[in-house]
């Protein structure tokens, strides 16, 4: 499995989720924000955590109109699985490739725990490897993290199960206590808490390691 | 030409930073304040030749994210 973990300015997580890729059998490769084109052959996309273009404007309008993120969205029309995390996912719905956008915490503080979460569908890639309902705990840490859609299209979400994780103590004022959400063909995910921190035993938590091995499992076969 | 452009939170997106900002009145003894909603002005100077409809297209792609914030254009 071939995946590419994007790099902008402000990036702070990119080592975290190429290392949590590799430990699970990716082949890794990290690109920067100015390049055009994904390499070739690539099946994963990983957006990661951090603060690009220091969350200028708005939390991550700035890196979805660079270069590399045309081919991202070339890359998800085409079929291909993107992972979003934390400023991935405020990138991914810039880009209007996930539905909604991530407001202010509703509390006005920047939050740094970890949260408890309910896998609201086994139905993707990157949650097969729980079971839906199954709570597990991974940490947050953002400020912009308030996940916003109207009605209609958070009624949309959960009517095609779309919701891919909730909090289980809403720590943000996000709607629907929707902390993670999937594309309509399940292959682009965007979640706040981040996965690639809860991997290995030195991190206090592995509740993380299964979405991973999940998404490898799927992608061996394709 | 300059062009300034409003961005404010649409009505019924929660904005808590102007409830802050309500709040902090409030405490200073303000209390003639129903409500309170923050938002941003961005300028810009426009060179020769450049249009409104090209600033229009500007908010759309960019400036502002129409999904939570709508906008207006003022053109000196």
């Amino acid at each position: 499995m071939k995946a590419a973990v994007i790099q902008f300015p402000g990036s702070n997580c990119d080592r975290d989720m190429a290392v949590a890729l590799e430990k699970s059998g990716a082949d890794v490769s990290i690109v920067w924000h100015k390049d055009a084109a994904l390499p070739k052959g690539v099946d994963l996309v990983a957006i990661p955590g951090g603060f690009s273009f220091g969350d200028y404007l708005r939390c991550g309008a700035i890196a979805a109109n660079s270069p590399i993120c045309n081919a991202v969205v070339d890359h998800a029309n085409a079929g291909g699985y993107v992972l979003g995390v934390c400023n991935g996912f405020q990138i991914l719905t810039e880009t209007g490739l996930l539905p909604g956008a991530l407001l202010r915490n509703a509390g006005l503080k920047y939050i740094c725990r970890t949260v408890g979460l309910k896998v609201e569908t086994s139905n993707s890639a990157y949650t097969e490897g729980y079971n839906a309902g199954a709570e597990i705990g991974v940490p947050i840490a953002h400020h912009d993290g308030n996940y916003f859609a109207d009605d209609a299209t958070i009624a949309q979400l959960k009517g095609e199960d779309r919701v891919a994780f909730t909090y289980t103590d809403n720590p943000n004022g996000s709607r629907g206590d929707i902390a993670g959400i999937l594309s309509e063909n399940r292959r682009v995910l965007g979640m706040m808490p981040h996965p690639e921190r809860a991997y290995e035993d030195a991190h206090g938590n592995t509740d993380g390691q299964r979405l991973f091995a999940g998404l490898m499992a799927q992608l061996a076969n394709a | 030409m300059k062009a300034r452009v409003h961005v404010m939170l649409k009505d019924g997106v929660l904005d808590p930073q102007g409830a802050a900002v309500k709040h902090a009145l409030g405490a200073l003894g303000f209390d003639g304040v129903d409500g309170v909603r923050q938002g941003k002005v961005i300028e810009l100077d426009l060179a020769d030749g450049a249009t409104e409809t090209q600033v229009g297209e500007m908010c759309e792609k960019l400036l502002a994210n129409t999904v939570i914030e709508s906008y207006e254009i003022e053109i000196d």
